[in-house]
């Protein structure tokens, strides 16, 4: 199953985005609580990542809207900045838990699991699948059709990505931020190269699940709704 | 939110050793080659097993330098290995598939880039473009012979042409090649033309473009690839330039492009040849300063045989469209394929060390941006019949036509001196100084044919 966290505001901030990524959580940003509803996936919220140091009122909105639903967006993790500290006093109700920005992507991680973990969630899926393609997160294995794939670091986190949004077009520019986010040569075109490199791996008769879309960017399959 | 951003990236690349080292428990690696490249060119190796590779993440691995050409001076000669995660591939031909392989960069104990270490020596190239804006993408035609064997006592047999060979060696060659192509494409060097080339038993493999670091060590493994399966197969590959009197030597052209932000940096749809200005100061600089890195480029004796009169070589420095005599040449491009707008610099050949040779390009290049080099004319010409009268009427000047020539014009570079840093700069003179006073006291077979006789 797909697990998409709510995140505010929009756009979010890029290294809570990238912290995310990393962990392979899925994430949607909304602009404000008039959003909430048209931007609920299927399988509705895995929880909410409320971020409010630079917009504290519309911020606690959003979080009193998500407490007011009929069912509510748990858990909500809240983050802020030092000096808002005494904001949390008497809003108990609003959040799960909270974080201090610049805050260390390891301890988001760990919250988050954490928050999860108490709200009889489980974490993180273990398998993508995708068709012949499997990708077990535990072991950092890919396989298509029970063959194994030897894949690079980056190959491996490209074809992560992908697979755990099918049939969703990223841009290039999209695919960087969000999968290499640091430390790399090449720009927007190293992009090309990790995909050629990715189909080769796949072979023949696979190379195909990974599909160009002219002058936009790539996509792999296609949605499963 | 800079302190998240350098916690992520300390945790992003403590994911790319834990992507390792549960890739090694996963598909049963029994040994893990460390691979750097010495100052000639020359892939070396370290061994280690599973159970050494966390300590080798964390700490690097310590060798002794100095028995590695060009690696250090002897009071500085403790270095160490440090495994880039991000090269970790398997070697599906090597052991039964159980071997992996990743590069390495060379660091001092204190943790600063090893000034002696090709590839730190590249990098720093490709960071200084890179924050003048430019990403540097190569893509190599890599040329080389099959011969029957490598014994250098006699001269080497092709694998296509003796009449011994006949009933079987088209077999063996395109086995062989299918076999190579099949290795290379495992370990993520996609192959774009595979082909025979003119001269017997020899054959041209071109990769598919990748940014500049990626593809030097992409030249190390298929120059390693090759030369094992054929080995394995009882034969023997070579990339010496010219192994063959009086037939084709072996280059490798490198097409050659900058991208920007904005998509690649060498394309203008209104310019002449698609070439936009930025192009056309690379290519500026890249004659300008042709002659001063041809040493790096064209390192061996031998080199200079290839380049000469009467074989597809360059021996001027030119440039133009559609001339094979050019020493650089601008591709013919689909103009709605603004990506694949480059230069084709036709000089260099397989024998050279990768990460120097594309770090002298790029500094050229990147001088003749920075200082706003004008464009000489096109050379339209066949160069293959121009006299040195005519030459100097075109303003066209001849490449080296020896090491020895080349090394003095290196010499005096202050642009190759920086592009390889004093330390490399040295050691490559004083060793290739020693090569060519070996060579110069060398008296061949064709003097004592010539001469013997008669005098």
């Amino acid at each position: 199953m797909t697990e998409t966290f709510l995140l505010f505001p929009d756009p979010a901030p890029s290294d809570l985005v990238r912290s995310l990524d990393l962990a392979g959580y899925n994430w949607t940003a909304v602009g404000g609580v008039e959003d909430l509803s048209t931007t609920e996936p299927e399988e509705g919220w895995t929880g909410a990542i409320i971020v409010a140091d630079e917009q504290p009122e519309r911020a606690w909105a959003v979080a009193r809207e998500i407490r007011r639903r009929d069912v509510p967006i748990e858990p909500l993790l809240l983050m802020l900045s030092g000096n808002q500290l005494e904001e949390l006093d008497s809003r108990d109700e609003l959040f799960d838990d909270f974080l201090i920005a610049p805050f260390h992507p390891r301890e988001l991680e760990a919250r988050i699991k954490h928050l999860l973990w108490r709200a009889g969630r489980g974490v993180r899926p273990e398998m993508i699948e995708y068709g012949p393609l499997s990708l077990n997160l535990e072991t950092y294995q890919a396989q298509i059709s029970g063959h194994s794939l030897d894949l690079t670091y980056m190959e491996y986190e490209l074809l992560k990505f992908l697979a755990s949004h099918p049939g969703k077009v990223f841009t290039r520019e999209t695919l960087l931020n969000r999968v290499w986010g640091y430390e790399y040569y090449g720009g927007a075109r190293t992009v090309d190269v990790h995909v050629r490199r990715l189909r080769a791996k796949l072979g023949e008769e696979n190379s195909h699940l990974i599909q160009t879309l002219r002058s936009v960017g790539y996509k792999l399959g296609s949605s499963r709704w | 939110m800079n302190f998240a951003d350098a916690a992520a990236i300390t945790l992003q690349v403590e994911r790319q050793f834990e992507y390792v080292l549960k890739a090694v428990e996963e598909r049963h690696v029994k040994l893990i080659r460390l691979w750097f490249t010495d100052v000639l060119g020359q892939l070396k190796s370290v061994a280690i097993s599973p159970a050494e590779l966390e300590v080798a993440f964390e700490e690097g691995v310590h060798f002794d330098g100095s028995s590695i050409d060009g690696f250090s001076r002897i009071q500085e000669s403790d270095v160490l290995a440090m495994p880039d995660p991000t090269t970790f591939e398997m070697m599906p031909w090597a052991d039964g598939g159980s071997t992996g392989r990743m590069f390495c960069n060379i660091v001092n104990h204190d943790g600063t880039p090893f000034a002696g270490d090709p590839r730190q020596v590249l990098k720093s190239n490709l960071d200084r473009a890179q924050k003048a804006g430019f990403n540097f993408f190569v893509a190599p035609e890599m040329e080389f012979f099959y011969f029957a064997d490598g014994d250098p006592r006699h001269a080497p047999e092709p694998l296509d042409s003796g009449s011994f060979y006949d009933l079987t060696t088209n077999d063996v060659a395109s086995d062989l090649r299918r076999e190579t192509l099949s290795v290379l494409e495992a370990m993520g060097i996609p192959v774009e033309y595979s082909f025979h080339e003119d001269s017997p038993s020899q054959h041209e493999i071109d990769l598919r473009y990748t940014d500049a670091l990626t593809m030097a060590d992409q030249i190390m493994t298929f120059r390693l690839v090759v030369r094992e399966l054929a080995m394995e197969r009882g034969r023997f590959a070579s990339f010496m330039p010219k192994p063959l009197p009086g037939i084709q030597g072996s280059g490798m052209h490198l097409h050659l492009s900058l991208f920007g932000p904005d998509g690649n940096a060498f394309h203008d749809e209104d310019a002449a040849y698609s070439l936009s200005p930025i192009a056309q100061k690379f290519l500026a600089g890249l004659l300008h300063h042709a002659r001063e890195i041809t040493a790096v480029t064209n390192q061996l004796v031998n080199s200079y045989k290839r380049l000469v009169v009467g074989y597809e070589a360059p021996t001027w420095v030119s440039w133009a469209q559609n001339n094979r005599s050019a020493l650089i040449r601008v591709p013919v491009t689909r103009r709605d394929k603004p990506s694949s707008t480059r230069l084709e610099f036709r000089s260099p050949d397989p024998a050279c060390n990768p990460y120097l040779a594309f770090s002298v390009i790029l500094a050229a290049g990147m001088a003749g941006i920075e200082n706003d080099y004008a464009l000489p004319p096109e050379t339209t010409d066949n160069l293959f019949e121009l006299t040195p009268a005519a030459a100097a009427d075109l303003g066209v000047a001849p490449l080296p036509s020896s090491l020895a020539e080349a090394l003095d014009v290196m010499e005096g570079s202050e642009l190759v001196r920086d592009a390889l840093g004093e330390h490399i700069f040295e050691w490559f003179l004083r060793n290739k100084r020693s090569e060519w006073r070996d060579y110069k006291a060398h008296v061949s077979q064709w003097e004592l044919e010539r001469y013997l006789p008669s005098w």
